[in-house]
């Protein structure tokens, strides 16, 4: 086999990476993007401005960030003690900064084509607020939460720039597929490189598919 | 002109210039240079361009990245990488000038840590006070190679392999340390002699008996082979007044 250990254990990584970050997302974003999609402060601007800007800022900016001022000697590290880098759970929140679009805006997207009218109704037989969202809006933003768990996993297993900023390259715990392939390069290992990297073009390829298939397949209807 | 005009006149002269941009002048010269002697090589270009009104051009990284772009076409002109493994099979692989390779420095070793009371001697590696130990990557850095020769020859490389976190240079492990991340770690003598950290935290030069010595050649690459500014750069490193700056950031000289 062409691939070692240290290669599989990249892949573990990452997929453990991956699905913590879209575990995170789901949580903190579907309040986010249920707001978005009914409030009318004059913030919600804003706010969707800010949930977009990882697509335009450079990953390494987030990593920078990360490193210095969560670093022992950063505003956040010396007042709280916490620090991140070199950690898998300092992947995890740069990587969800890095992929909250990803998330958020399908969710965002699918909540606005419910609508308040299903809601409505529900409100009207007794259902409560959470049961209404739970059991009428959720089922029917289905869609939404495929694509926003779909996009966001996939996102994530393509992260790099964070990785390289902070992750310290441990096997095991922060050396990722992405990294890898770059390592491999580096010393000119092209085969083992080649491999993975057509792994993760096919993946990526089949990923969108994927997505586009279901987008078709389960239109969100309101009538 | 209306204001519009004006307008047009730079959206044009802007389009324009996008495609004037990359024509470099014949008087740069582009270097490769391994993180670890950027610091003394900025000293040395300003001294460089002064002299010869050539202009430096350098990028900074690991000397296993660059072998891998200079040999998939990269523009660089002359390297100077942080062994004398690279170069030569450059030169041997047709991409070096044949006969220009030289040993430029020899390079120092050291465990330095922000922390001024931290590190103490081969001890500190022992008794192990720390959460993470950070170096080059061995793969691709030679100074990455030496620190792993040295903590094999202390007998600690086995049990410290859980604390090591890896730069992809020598540049990048520097900011591991400065930024804190990192208690200590291995970096070039001449980055701690660099104005940045020259007086701070607490260091241990890594005897040369502990790992091979780290050798670092040169090499004029093919690109710039009949470039003057890079033949110009190539000699002003033979002069005494290069040298000297070279001995005072640490290195040896052959």
């Amino acid at each position: 086999m062409m691939l070692s250990e240290l290669d599989f254990s990249a892949l573990w990584v990452t997929l453990r990476l991956a699905s913590m970050t879209v575990l995170v997302l789901l949580i903190v974003g579907t309040p986010i993007a249920w707001w978005l999609a009914h409030t009318k402060s004059r913030f919600r601007t804003t706010i969707e401005a800010l949930v977009a800007l990882p697509i335009v800022l450079p990953p390494t900016v987030l990593g920078f960030y990360i490193l210095v001022a969560l670093g022992p000697y950063g505003p956040i590290g010396s007042l709280t003690g916490i620090t991140l880098a070199f950690t898998f759970w300092g992947l995890v929140v740069g990587s969800a900064f890095y992929s909250m679009p990803f998330v958020i805006q399908p969710l965002h997207a699918a909540f606005e084509a419910v609508g308040r009218a299903p809601l409505e109704a529900a409100w009207s037989l007794r259902a409560s607020p959470l049961d209404a969202f739970l059991t009428v809006a959720s089922p029917m933003a289905i869609r939404g939460y495929v694509s926003g768990i779909v996009l966001g996993f996939a996102h994530t297993m393509g992260e790099f720039g964070v990785v390289l900023m902070v992750g310290g390259s441990i096997p095991g715990k922060t050396r990722v597929l992405s990294t890898t392939v770059f390592d491999h390069v580096e010393v000119m290992e092209y085969t083992q490189a080649h491999i993975i990297s057509a792994v993760m073009l096919l993946f990526s390829f089949l990923v969108l598919l994927g997505v586009y298939i279901i987008n078709r397949r389960f239109p969100i209807h309101v009538s | 002109m209306t204001r519009r005009n004006i307008m047009t006149a730079f959206l044009i002269a802007f389009c324009v210039g996008l495609f004037l941009a990359p024509i470099a002048s014949a008087e740069q010269v582009q270097v490769a240079v391994a993180a670890n002697f950027v610091p003394p090589f900025k000293a040395l270009s300003v001294e460089f361009e002064k002299q010869s009104g050539h202009t430096v051009e350098v990028s900074a990284g690991s000397s296993g990245k660059f072998y891998a772009q200079i040999k998939n076409g990269a523009p660089f002109e002359v390297f100077f990488s942080a062994d004398d493994e690279r170069p030569k099979l450059l030169e041997d692989e047709g991409l070096g000038v044949k006969g220009s390779r030289f040993t430029y420095a020899i390079g120092r070793l050291v465990l330095w840590s922000q922390d001024p009371a931290l590190v103490t001697g081969e001890d500190t590696l022992k008794n192990g006070k720390f959460k993470h130990l950070a170096i080059a990557n061995p793969k691709t850095a030679p100074y990455g190679i030496a620190a792993m020769q040295a903590m094999m020859k202390l007998g600690v490389w086995e049990a410290l392999q859980p604390r090591i976190v890896m730069g992809e240079n020598l540049g990048q492990t520097s900011g591991f340390l400065e930024s804190g991340n990192a208690e200590l770690g291995f970096l070039a003598l001449s980055q701690v002699l660099d104005e940045k950290l020259k007086g701070k935290g607490s260091r241990w030069e890594v005897p040369e008996s502990l790992h091979e010595p780290i050798k670092q050649d040169a090499v004029l690459l093919v690109k710039g082979q009949n470039n003057p500014a890079a033949k110009a750069l190539m000699d002003f490193m033979h002069s005494p007044q290069a040298r000297a700056v070279i001995e005072r950031y640490g290195y040896e000289l052959k």
